[in-house]
């Protein structure tokens, strides 16, 4: 990943995730630092699509956890930094995982593929039985 | 429990979507929809998600299968006012819909049942 340091004065946001209702405050969390790191429209949609996936899957298959989300700066460059962090069972083929239309949990499949063309960086690690941490980034 | 207001007009079904559902809302507007379909004899579903900022892979199946159930059940569904941001990023997530009519508002998907009912 790219070398980037969280911007002092712009705390970072902590959304824990238990239930349906907190992907819906994920999604709004996320928003709202979009629009304060300037994204245009359609980046702020891309993020909050993104930031949606991430959390279900955080729900769904890490059994819940949370994540944190900052507004990151690079030089000039401004970004939003989400690190969705479980501590479920872990993915033992990230491979396979990241391939559209592999699925576990009776979904499409689109979670992680699909949410890593959304962001600019996507970093995941996972460990059976230890959890699983997923980062991404969107540039502006 | 929060619910979809369904209204019906004639011989079909108008849904607007104004709150950022989460997924048992999206499940419960399916089975709603569907007993709707039925018990009113619908011909045609019109679901409005101007006021959506973001559509994901959850509520983009939720709107394929209300579609796809809808057709089985002889009503046509016709999807409108999807922003394009939501498009573009619809479209970039994968999903593009296939199967699902749509229409650029209410209006024009009226117009078009309308045309469909006459023929």
């Amino acid at each position: 990943m790219t070398p980037a340091i969280a911007e002092p004065n712009r705390p970072a946001i902590h959304v824990d995730i238990a239930s349906n209702e907190d992907v819906v405050f994920v999604r709004q969390r996320a928003r709202e630092q979009s629009h304060r790191a300037g994204f245009s429209l359609l980046e702020t949609t891309k993020l909050v699509t993104a930031a949606s996936e991430l959390a279900r899957n955080t729900l769904e298959h890490g059994g819940g956890g949370y994540v944190d989300i900052e507004i990151i700066t690079d030089g000039i460059r401004r970004g939003v930094r989400m690190t969705f962090v479980d501590e479920g069972p872990g993915i033992p083929d990230l491979e396979q995982a990241l391939t559209d239309g592999f699925t576990t949990g009776g979904g499409l499949g689109l979670g992680l593929g699909g949410s890593r063309r959304l962001v600019n960086e996507f970093d995941i690690q996972s460990a059976v039985g230890r959890g699983t941490r997923v980062q991404v980034i969107r540039w502006k | 429990m929060e619910r979809i207001p369904i209204l019906r007009m004639g011989t079909t079904l108008l849904v607007t979507i104004q709150v950022d559902m989460h997924d048992e809302i999206a499940v419960r507007l399916l089975d709603d929809l569907t007993t709707m379909v039925t018990r009113t004899a619908a011909r045609g579903v019109v679901i409005d998600i101007s006021a959506l900022d973001m559509v994901d892979s959850f509520i983009g199946r939720m709107i394929a299968d209300i579609a796809a159930t809808s057709r089985i059940l002889d009503a046509e569904t016709i999807l409108v006012g999807m922003q394009p941001a939501v498009a573009i990023t619809l479209v970039e997530l994968g999903m593009s819909l296939p199967g699902v009519r749509t229409a650029l508002d209410v209006e024009i998907a009226m117009e078009l049942l309308r045309d469909a009912g006459d023929r």
